[in-house]
């Protein structure tokens, strides 16, 4: 759009119209024309600012307005995320009993104060009554079990099905996770409704219920959605954000670091995140107000402080025991099962999403649900470590065992002599007792079962996240092997590999650091995410010192995962559901030139123009009503195909609606006049239809023979929708981002028609 | 809409009000020191817990009845491992109370949406023409178009239809949202 210049004409259409510049549901945005209205407005402010002091003021306030924004996200967002964690652990906990001296309470919080609490069984205490002791009467016994049982399957079926039928009431949009579809709107995509209020209510309400179902699904990827829906909320409080939707997409990147700071209490990893997976454009001015917004929302959530302990994931990791050279190759092993677990957890996920997009399953999907939380109920509660929530599992095995624990994974025997162990509480490596046996086998177990049922579980209508279970899998595998080394050397201590580091009675494996690592093998594997990962990960240990086993995991995983197929889960996804999302870290390798791409190809029919003075309102209507382009370049004259500019559909029909109704004379034969001057007419004819206002001036031009990686280059650097193609000159076709997408899949052999939005 | 701001800016206070009302009040129950005593020789594995503050918080204050006897104390204690832990349980409170009250509110909405309404609009029939021609409006395509921008902009004249004309645009789109995502999987897989 042309700036304001000194020879305006007097027009009467001079104010927008509410409407024009605004874009329709399902559709693009056009980033350098938001990016040019936003220098001409904050031009506009600079240059009055000299004028007065409110106009100063005015100024000041427009510069502040962006932080008091992020100020404002990182305190709803935290606050959520405070409420939603609260609400999950009582919830969840609610499953098994119910506490007498205050039903709010969750199971750890009902026996904080109780003395009754053993060293043996830290959790038992007479305020906290399971349901089999309130309905029969007593705690042991088959009968007891039994109606735990059952009473387990019915909250998960009540939960389940309450947080579906919400879903599918108030705000469909509210399932799933939520960062495919916030990668495409970050791209440009508008989806009208996706962060809305009510969706913002009902993935707060649902993603509490979906979690506390006992389904093997995280909330991380949801929070992401939830803060991002109050980025835009917050965005309609300031005019600067909420008419111009690039800047708003600068809020929503923000926004989504402040989602996974808030998960993890990781504001760096957070930020990363936000700037390697979910962004488009990341400016550098972005980068630090995202980290003030994310460090506002940990801060937050610390002082609701949901657990009760002042940190700000349950999965905090104390240790600091030192790792050995060698142990990297049980690392880089544990790298390889989390790309070869992603490699497959993405097909079998996509295979299973497919099935039920297409067929019948996808008919039913409130009973698909349900079935899905009984089956996971009926199996989950026999083993102890499924029957506990995700990251309770992740907390138990990220744990390293010392004298002070006494849970069944640190059932070791106990040494012969007591009084002598190492340094404070920690303990050399023991040989495994019963409960560790038992302890192995159980998790064993439910590995499998994990693996089996994330896969039905991610894509289902209610909210939904895999980085819990990606990283309770990881966890598992890790600890198996790391407790099958510390067995390895703690019975073969004279082996080469052993000698000189792990003598008998030192404290050489720590099983919770391979846990560590597998976790973040496998959530590696399946998200494909490098830096951002590693990051997460060194924020919740709190130290530098695991950064080289974690990076070997990553690097590796990501190199055997990527060999198989170069799409993390959400790129898979994206694909899936044929959103326009030029990937921007794809590489463009093939030798055609922009005249093979554009339309018209030989055979259509010719490319639909507009004149700039010689076609009449009704001759423009029929144009757009027998089409369905979204926009129409304006030449000088049909002979001549020089290019003057681009209109939009939207806004044509807009302005043409609006001259209708508002200015008198306008008749189907008045002439549509995009020229500065008008053309001269007999006085009796019908007053001119000015609409220079709309035309874009500037249009993308490529000529003809431009080759394709270069096209495709411009069209993500400068996020366009569309490029006009002009030989010696003259207009002669044009390339949408639709058919870039297209062409794109023809040449990888896929099916050019799963691109479904324009 | 004028509402928006209101609304976010009512919840935001609301929140404000919640945060500070928790950090003021501190129950004497919501302290407390927790100390883990491992096992030792004879004496078995216990734990231990008292409300004390911060500086009392060590195991010679919080170990009571002290299993073992004078000189073995000291290696008993260095063992324990004693923990200061805070909690507000008007937090809690609060937020389960708020987050029950809420989905309660919802699912009546619900019920109500589904059940009740339509059993109401057979009553008043007449009303419920005008309303009806609306819905058959969001059984076309769902990708609006730009002839809708200008039709739904003409003013009601008075506060209660402006109302139900609101309601009735959002249960358009969500009728709209639900077609793309339950029936024909367009969205969201």
């Amino acid at each position: 759009m042309n700036g304001s210049g000194p020879t305006k004409l007097v027009d009467p259409l001079e104010d927008p119209l509410p409407g024009v510049g605004t874009y329709e549901d399902f559709n693009t945005i056009d980033w350098v024309r938001e990016k040019s209205k936003d220098r001409d407005r904050h031009r506009e402010i600079t240059n009055k600012s000299r004028q007065s002091t409110v106009a100063l003021l005015h100024s000041v306030s427009d510069a502040f307005s962006g932080w008091l924004l992020m100020l404002l996200v990182g305190l709803m967002a935290g606050a959520l995320a405070g409420g939603i964690d609260i609400a999950a652990h009582w919830l969840t906990d609610l499953k098994g009993g119910v506490c007498l001296i205050g039903f709010w309470f969750n199971h750890e919080h009902c026996c904080w104060t109780s003395n009754e609490t053993t060293f043996q069984e830290r959790d038992r205490c007479p305020q906290w009554q399971s349901w089999a002791e309130l309905i029969t009467g007593t705690s042991e016994g088959a009968f007891a079990y039994i109606v735990n049982y059952l009473m387990y399957i019915f909250w998960a079926l009540l939960f389940s099905f309450l947080a579906v039928i919400l879903v599918r009431a108030f705000a469909p949009y509210a399932c799933g996770s939520g960062i495919p579809e916030i990668k495409t709107i970050l791209s440009g995509f508008i989806i009208r409704g996706y962060l809305g209020k009510w969706t913002l209510i009902i993935k707060t309400i649902t993603l509490v219920l979906a979690v506390s179902s006992g389904l093997s699904l995280g909330k991380e990827g949801p929070l992401v959605h939830v803060a991002c829906c109050c980025a835009n909320i917050l965005c309609h409080l300031f005019t600067k954000y909420r008419k111009n939707e690039a800047k708003r997409r600068e809020v929503l990147s923000a926004a989504a670091a402040v989602g996974v700071s808030v998960a993890f209490g990781a504001p760096i990893g957070g930020v990363l995140f936000s700037l390697e997976e979910v962004s488009y454009y990341f400016p550098l001015k972005t980068l630090w107000r995202s980290f003030f917004a994310a460090l506002v929302a940990a801060f937050t959530l610390r002082s609701i402080n949901p657990f009760g302990n002042s940190r700000l994931v349950l999965f905090y990791v104390e240790f600091h025991a030192p790792w050995h050279l060698i142990e990297l190759a049980p690392f880089i092993l544990l790298g390889i099962f989390g790309g070869l677990w992603g490699v497959l957890f993405i097909k079998a996920n996509i295979a299973w999403c497919r099935r039920r997009k297409s067929t019948r399953l996808g008919h039913y999907p409130i009973i698909e649900v349900l079935v899905v939380a009984a089956l996971t109920a009926l199996l989950a509660y026999p083993n102890s470590y499924t029957r506990m929530s995700g990251a309770e599992l992740i907390s138990e095995l990220f744990n390293d065992c010392s004298l002070l624990d006494s849970s069944q994974l640190c059932g070791y025997k106990q040494p012969a002599n007591v009084s002598e162990t190492g340094v404070g509480n920690s303990l050399a490596d023991r040989p495994a007792g019963e409960g560790l046996y038992t302890a192995l086998w159980q998790l064993a177990l439910a590995l499998i079962f994990k693996m089996l049922i994330t896969v039905i579980t991610f894509g289902m209508k209610v909210p939904s996240g895999l980085f819990i279970p990606s990283m309770a899998v990881g966890a598992i595998a890790g600890r198996l092997l790391g407790v099958g080394m510390e067995q390895l050397a703690y019975y073969n201590h004279d082996w080469l590999i052993f000698r000189g580091w792990c003598s008998p009675g030192a404290d050489c494996i720590t099983p919770g650091l391979y846990a560590m690592v597998g976790a973040a093998a496998c959530l590696g594997g399946v998200t494909r995410m490098t830096v951002s990962l590693v990051v997460i990960m060194f924020e919740l240990t709190g130290g530098l010192e695991y950064i080289v086993p974690l990076m070997a995991a990553t690097m590796t995983s990501k190199w055997v995962a990527d060999a198989f197929g170069r799409e993390g889960i959400y790129e898979a996804h994206i694909r899936l559901n044929g959103y326009p999302f030029l990937e921007a870290k794809e590489e463009f390798e093939h030798s055609s030139l922009a005249v093979d791409v554009m339309r018209p190809r030989r055979g259509d029919p010719a490319l639909a123009v507009l004149t700039q003075d010689g076609m009449t309102v009704e001759e423009v209507e029929n144009l757009v009503e027998n089409t369905h382009y979204s926009g129409f370049p304006v030449v000088v004259s049909q002979e001549s195909q020089r290019l003057v500019g681009f209109v939009l559909r939207r806004d044509l029909l807009i302005s043409i609606d609006n001259a209708r109704k508002r200015q008198d004379g306008i008749v189907g034969a008045s002439l549509v006049v995009f020229t500065e001057h008008t053309p001269l007419q007999p006085p009796e004819a019908p007053p001119f239809l000015r609409l220079r206002s709309i035309l874009d001036l500037s249009p993308f031009t490529v000529t003809d023979h431009t080759p394709m990686d270069i096209t495709v280059d411009i069209f993500r650097k400068l996020g366009l929708r569309q490029c006009l193609v002009t030989h010696n000159g003259r207009l002669l076709g044009i390339i949408t981002k639709k058919d870039i997408l297209k062409h794109m899949a023809q040449i990888a052999n896929r099916d050019p028609d799963s691109i479904l939005f324009n | 809409m004028k509402m928006k701001p209101l609304f976010s800016v009512g919840g935001l206070c609301f929140l404000c009000f919640v945060l500070l009302s928790q950090v003021s009040a501190k129950n004497s129950e919501d302290i407390r020191c927790k100390c883990i005593c491992p096992p030792y020789r004879d004496v078995e594995g216990q734990i231990y817990k008292q409300n004390v503050s911060l500086k009392d918080c060590n195991c010679l204050h919080v170990v009571e009845p002290m299993p073992v006897d004078g000189k073995d104390v000291e290696a008993y204690c260095l063992r324990c491992e004693c923990k200061y832990e805070e909690r507000s349980s008007g937090t809690i409170k609060v937020t389960i109370i708020m987050y029950l009250s809420i989905l309660g509110l919802l699912l009546l909405y619900m019920v109500y949406l589904t059940l009740l309404e339509p059993m109401l609009k057979r009553r008043l029939f007449g009303h419920s023409q005008l309303i009806q021609s609306e819905d058959d409006v969001g059984d076309q395509q769902p990708f609006a178009n730009a002839h809708n921008v200008l039709s739904r902009s003409h003013s009601r004249p008075n506060m209660l239809n402006k109302v139900e004309h609101a309601q009735q645009r959002w249960r358009r789109q969500v009728q709209e949202q639900r077609k793309s995502v339950f029936d024909r999987h367009v969205v969201l897989s």
